[in-house]
């Protein structure tokens, strides 16, 4: 994965709320691009961005010349609420956008940023409003920073504001680490797990729905 | 110490806390299904690792697959990569699959229970955020990513953050008409798309006992639509009943230790939630979503709201947003509001119950002229059973379309689309912007709103219908 330890670039305001994962990423493009997901970042919020016809909706925040490439969205409440599809995360990842900043995120979304090198970091109430009203105003003139270290981020008008993000998320993001390496270096501790859990719940172990059922 | 049903499970499941914060928790049931699974088989294979216990996952194809009757995994071209990709996963590993043209085929939240795949007291997993569906039998069932998919397949465990507590009680009884569904919305609407964010939700209360376990499934089903990651509700007689004889339950010996196990399981009385929420089961009528949040709910004798006297402004600019795209004014009754679509099936509403249901509003009737009306099972289980019962034939007499299993126009992977600007009465669980469909517009209710919906041609009061 992809660390993420400090990123300087433009933000665009896209203040609705509850944007789900089905916005940000559209069934009928998980279809086009098939299991090549590098693909996705084209599709970002595709159905926002075209009308049926395929013409650009010209007053879509990412429509503009502006906001073309954005590596930061400032959202509103509930960002990528809805399913679980990491597609989300990923076409955010390959549209090079590495920052989402918004006061709550949709729970299975938010664990997938991390695990793609992309950062949920949740700014509330009055920082949220006063943030979203600076980026706004900048309008893509200049850029926003958000440093992970020091859990900050500084407005494009160069006002501060700290922000929350899971500090494991966080370690796992600075670390850019291989997840699965590190749990499997409890394999003994599963394994222990399993024969004595076993012994107490068979019927959890020994499925009748296995290929070659053992009963 | 009092405990909660969930906590009784996670802290079973515990192998060990990990430095980061986050608990390394034991995976009892791992399930995949077509779209979510390639890329986590991709990054297993990339650093050589091995599915740790193929015997404990299975896995479906129901997304990105045609319903069409007769179909097979070439009727619907973009998804044969998919159903590739899955099969030769699943032959390499050594998983049970259940896919197209097998007898137990079917939507991977349908089928984990009614197989007997799922257990109470297990933890069970699916990269599918509707996995919370699995929690009515009383399991810890959790919907996660790709990339957890890949951990569980690599290591049987999760590592997650444990969710806060929270109850939900429906107290007193449901009225004549008025279903899981209609309390699932009406809840949804009450506490709102992120009121469950951070937490595990348990239903409980005199209305949820009262419920067949298959309402329990749909209430339990859109639990991540008011943002919460589980939904489960306490194990009990029905659940049991429900269970036996299932094809993959335990038996014998196994079965008896099983049982013993699954009544234990049960919240102790004074255990803690950390957000209690109350709502009254005589209260809920049938109840519609009329914009593109689940959240956006309302009783069907109700009219259109007007996102104008909403103060706070990203709040207003979303309600306006999904008026604009529904197609609807404020003050618009929902009650005779005409509709182009009608779909019955998804995760939500494609059990037999649920088709029974339908079937008894749709007995005789007609489907209304310029309608279509499709009725999808859950599982080819689900469709014999139905054709058994002569249930097919009373939809095709009406003039709905019938069927293979799938999950169809819940999310539009397959080629069952809400044709665009057309309005749609729908059982499934999303009404998001697209969700069935570029341009169509979702209205969320119960099979027998649905059903009603088809012959009036528009949205009805089912209690008049
Ligand atoms: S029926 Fe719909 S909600 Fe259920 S698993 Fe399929 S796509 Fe997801």
């Amino acid at each position: 994965m992809e660390k993420f330890t400090r990123l300087t670039a433009i933000a665009a305001p896209l203040p609705n709320d509850n944007v789900d994962t089905d916005a940000i990423i559209p069934a009928v493009s998980l279809k086009r691009v098939g299991v090549d997901i590098t693909a996705l970042g084209e599709y970002l919020f595709h159905e926002w961005r075209f009308d049926p016809s395929g013409k650009p909706i010209e007053d879509f925040v990412l429509n503009k010349p502006q906001f073309a490439a954005p590596g930061i969205l400032v959202a509103g409440r509930n960002f990528g609420c809805g399913s679980s599809r990491e597609h989300a995360a990923w076409a955010l990842l390959y549209a090079e956008v590495r920052c989402i900043v918004a006061p709550s995120f949709g729970d299975i979304f938010y664990n997938n940023c991390f695990r793609n090198g992309v950062l949920p970091a949740i700014v509330r109430g009055d920082d949220h409003a006063g943030l979203m009203r600076d980026v706004t105003e900048a309008d893509g003139a200049a850029p926003m920073t958000v440093d992970l270290e020091a859990q900050q981020i500084t407005a494009p008008s160069g006002e501060m504001y700290g922000f929350e993000v899971d500090p494991a998320g966080r370690e796992a993001l600075l670390s850019g680490l291989d997840d699965i390496a590190m749990t499997l270096e409890h394999e003994d501790e599963i394994a222990e797990f399993q024969h004595r859990h076993a012994a107490v719940r068979p019927w959890l172990y020994n499925t009748r729905f296995r290929v070659k059922a053992s009963d | 110490m009092a405990t909660t049903l969930f906590d009784k499970i996670w802290d079973e499941h515990v192998i060990r806390a990990m430095p980061d914060g986050k608990t390394l928790l034991h995976i009892d049931r791992h399930i995949l299904h077509d779209i979510t699974s390639p890329q986590a088989f991709e990054g297993l294979e990339a650093k050589g690792r091995r599915v740790r216990n193929p015997e404990l996952t299975a896995a479906t194809e129901d997304h990105i697959v045609a319903t069409t009757p007769g179909r097979d995994e070439t009727t619907y071209a973009p998804g044969a990569e998919f159903i590739r990709a899955m099969r030769k996963s699943a032959e390499e590993h050594g998983i049970r699959l259940f896919g197209l043209g097998d007898m137990q085929q079917g939507i991977v939240h349908v089928i984990a229970p009614e197989l007997g795949i799922a257990l109470p007291g297990s933890t069970h997993t699916c990269g599918d955020s509707h996995t919370c569906t699995v929690g009515a039998i009383g399991a810890l069932a959790i919907g996660v990513g790709t990339s957890d998919v890949e951990h569980v397949l690599a290591t049987q465990t999760l590592k997650l953050h444990k969710p806060k507590r929270m109850r939900i009680e429906i107290s007193g009884a449901l009225g004549p008409g008025v279903t899981a569904k209609d309390a699932i919305l009406h809840i949804i609407a009450a506490v709102g798309a992120a009121g469950g964010n951070g937490h595990a939700v348990e239903y409980a209360g005199a209305a949820v006992r009262a419920l067949a376990i298959e309402a329990r499934f749909t209430l339990c089903n859109m639990s991540i639509e008011l943002g919460a990651r589980i939904g489960m509700v306490a194990p009990d007689a029905a659940t049991i009943e429900y269970l036996a004889d299932r094809p993959f339950t335990p038996q014998g010996e196994a079965w008896d230790a099983a049982l013993a196990h699954w009544r234990s399981l049960a919240t102790d009385d004074h255990a803690i939630f950390d957000k209690e929420v109350a709502i009254d089961g005589g209260e809920i009528a049938p109840t519609v979503t009329w914009g593109t949040s689940p959240e956006d709910a309302i009783p069907v004798t109700g009219a259109v709201p007007d996102p104008a006297t909403i103060s706070d402004p990203g709040r207003r600019a979303t309600k306006e947003r999904a008026l604009d795209y529904m197609g609807l004014t404020p003050g618009t009754p929902l009650e005779g509001l005409a509709i182009d679509m009608v779909f019955i099936g998804a995760c939500t509403n494609s059990r037999i119950s649920d088709l029974r249901e339908a079937a008894r509003i749709a007995e005789g009737g007609r489907v209304a002229g310029g309608v279509r009306a499709m009725v999808v099972p859950g599982s080819s289980t689900v469709k014999r059973q139905a054709e058994a019962e002569g249930l097919d034939r009373i939809f095709a007499a009406a003039g709905f379309e019938w069927h293979e299993s799938g999950c169809s126009m819940c999310c539009a992977l397959g080629d069952d689309l809400v044709a665009p600007g057309t309005r749609c009465i729908s059982t499934s669980n999303r009404n998001f912007e697209n969700r069935q469909g570029p341009g169509g517009r979702t209205h969320l209710a119960s099979p027998a709103m649905a059903a009603a919906a088809a012959l009036a041609g528009k949205i009805v009061d089912v209690r008049k219908a």
